[in-house]
């Protein structure tokens, strides 16, 4: 294996609020190789954006706080190093596209501006080159008549557009990582499909690692090599994408996977997992799934390890470890 | 764009012919006469002075009167109070004196109000920023008829920097300029904090940060003028009312301004001194509300006036 472009290690950022501590994200690990698409899954408030920030180094602090673990980029621990070095990371080496294009644009300046700033200041282009650059960018990310509309503002352009220019300014440095978050939920399902599709392409030529964060299973299927699932701030599953589909591990992606409908089948109504995601504040012990998991047992009220149930496939499920129905009935007693 | 300023210039035709006429009614509905002093007139006096102001007419003839001389000859009408000098004459005496005062109050508030508020929305919930803000809050609640004599008995009576009172070179301006501003300055300090924090907390800010920018370009760059809008809009009455004179300061600190005419005329039932004072100050407000509005649409790409 080579070496990956990006390891997380144990990474714990939690939140200090009025009810307490909110681990956010709880004992997180994953890793990256060079050109892989990895998809982070899970409902909203399970974390998926914390791990993204995180790795960033934008976790708003206070109340935001990194409690432990290691961010490796490129062999470098992103926690460690200063403010300064970390800016000159941020835009340049790893870049980051947000959830709501209508919102995530500066409204008072030109699109301009906000591409050729980020060239500007990490590859030291001059202002004239770098909005050529600019100019090239749009052009890659499809829109259409760029040398006229560079000069326009966000709110004349539409949500997917507008998603198209946060590529655009993302991709403007060649980033080995681009973080997505969430890229396609504002956006309505064309334009969603179009924008993956784009993300998918320039992906390829570009050559750059992607993690892609969404709580749309159909999404990752076509997206990505790898999937971790995230439920209340700590990753349950995680491994090749068909592996995960094809033999989820954990009951919580089994549910998950049970919840997409197949439009092969006519149902009377559409599976769901019962009840509610647990408040991060007021977690139970154990196992955080338990409380909703239909195959919940004694040993549930311990937290289980995330242990390795296949090739390079990990879950964190005390039913994992179990192969006999003899095993089976000891934990059930426990 | 122009057409939009000439349809605002349009409609204050009519605002300000309201203006008129209703602070005309008010003024002369009140009772009292420009004549009744302590020491009384004979009654024949007064009626030859009712007479030579047009006073002694009927008050719908009288407002006609006044009307046709405002309008047909831009003619504000005569002084009781000072009889040798007009309204006009009165205005362009105290006009310039207030516009000083109020002008340097206002830049006062501007720089103090902003930078302050844009220092506690950085540190926001620091010792810093509860500082900043108590400051405002003891701002907005102090008077400024206790401000100023705190500061006259300080600066002036004890330490002997500055002069207590009186109008003339540029010390004489400090003291009530720092008192005007008081108030405007806390104003505009916590319009600046609280607008500055909003925009800090937007995803466009989160996106600047995430491209790797400095802070110092985050902020001037990105966040600032999203911040100031409200600090914009409230300057269209805040300066109004600034440089249409302040009653309290100009005669606290005995500055011959508009605001001090206006006082004085209107204790000495001076009618047409305080209506044409208030037509200037209903001038101004509509001037500033108007740069207002232009400047947010400067700032705003998203404003667009048809």
């Amino acid at each position: 294996m080579t070496n990956p472009l990006l390891s997380v290690r144990n990474l714990q950022t939690s939140f200090y609020t009025r009810d307490g501590e909110v681990k956010a994200v709880d004992n997180i690990s994953f890793d990256l190789e060079p050109g892989e698409t990895l998809g982070i899954v899970g409902e909203s408030g399970s974390g998926k954006s914390v791990t993204s920030l995180s790795i960033m180094g934008l976790i708003p602090t206070p109340p935001g706080k990194i409690k432990g673990g290691q961010v490796l980029f490129g062999g470098q621990d992103l926690l460690q190093i200063t403010d300064e070095q970390m800016r000159k990371i941020r835009g340049k080496r790893v870049a980051m596209i947000f959830q709501d294009p209508m919102t995530s644009l500066n409204p008072f300046l030109r699109i301009s501006r906000q591409i050729t700033e980020i060239s500007e200041l990490h590859l030291n282009l001059t202002s004239k080159q770098s909005r050529t650059r600019a100019i090239e960018m749009l052009e890659l990310v499809g829109i259409p008549d760029a040398p006229n509309r560079i000069d326009s503002y966000p709110h004349q352009f539409s949500g997917g557009m507008r998603q198209r220019v946060m590529i655009a300014m993302a991709l403007s440095c060649d980033p080995q990582l681009l973080i997505a978050d969430e890229p396609t939920t504002a956006l309505d399902v064309t334009i969603q499909a179009q924008i993956l599709e784009l993300i998918k392409d320039l992906k390829a030529r570009l050559g750059t690692s992607v993690i892609l964060i969404t709580h749309d299973l159909g999404v990752v299927a076509g997206m990505t090599d790898r999937l971790g699932v995230m439920y209340a701030g700590r990753m349950i599953e995680y491994g090749p994408t068909d592996t995960v589909f094809a033999h989820p591990a954990h009951p919580y992606t089994q549910g998950l996977l049970r919840s997409v409908p197949d439009p092969y089948e006519e149902v009377e109504e559409l599976y769901q997992i019962p009840g509610l995601p647990p408040d991060l504040s007021a977690l139970p012990p154990g196992c955080p799934f338990g409380p909703r998991c239909p195959e919940v047992v004694a040993k549930c009220q311990t937290q289980p390890e995330f242990v390795s149930v296949g090739t390079d496939h990990k879950s964190a499920c005390w039913l994992n470890a179990v192969s006999t129905v003899q095993e089976r009935k000891e934990i059930e007693r426990d | 764009m122009l057409q939009f300023i000439l349809r605002r210039l349009l409609l204050a035709i009519p605002v300000l012919f309201a203006v008129l006429t209703v602070s005309f009614f008010l003024v002369r509905l009140a009772p009292g006469s420009p004549f009744a002093e302590e020491r009384a007139y004979p009654a024949a006096v007064i009626a030859k002075l009712n007479e030579k102001y047009g006073l002694n007419k009927p008050l719908p003839e009288q407002y006609l009167n006044y009307m046709n001389r405002v309008i047909l000859h831009a003619d504000l009408g005569p002084s009781t109070r000072y009889p040798d000098r007009n309204v006009s004459d009165v205005i362009v005496q105290g006009l310039p004196n207030s516009m000083i005062l109020g002008a340097t109050a206002y830049l006062i508030a501007l720089v103090l109000g902003m930078g302050a508020g844009i220092i506690a929305a950085l540190r926001q919930n620091s010792g810093v920023d509860y500082g900043a803000m108590a400051a405002a809050v003891l701002g907005v609640s102090i008077p400024n008829f206790v401000l100023g004599p705190l500061l006259v008995i300080g600066l002036s009576l004890s330490l002997y920097w500055l002069p207590p009172a009186r109008w003339g070179d540029f010390s004489h301006l400090i003291l009530p300029a720092f008192t005007l501003s008081a108030l405007y300055t806390a104003y505009i300090a916590r319009l600046t904090r609280s607008g500055l924090v909003e925009v800090l907390r937007s995803d466009y800010i989160r996106t600047a940060r995430a491209k790797g920018l400095r802070e110092s370009v985050v902020l001037f760059r990105h966040a600032l003028r999203g911040s100031i809008l409200p600090v914009v809009s409230y300057s269209g009455p805040a300066l109004a009312f600034l440089l249409g004179g302040t009653i309290v300061v100009e005669k606290l600190f005995l500055i011959p301004g508009l605001g001090n005419f206006f006082i004085e005329a209107a204790n000495a039932r001076d009618c047409f001194i305080v209506v044409g004072v208030t037509l200037v100050v209903a001038v101004m407000l509509l001037v500033f509300n108007l740069i207002v509005d232009i400047i947010y649409a400067l700032i705003d790409p998203r404003i667009a006036y048809k």
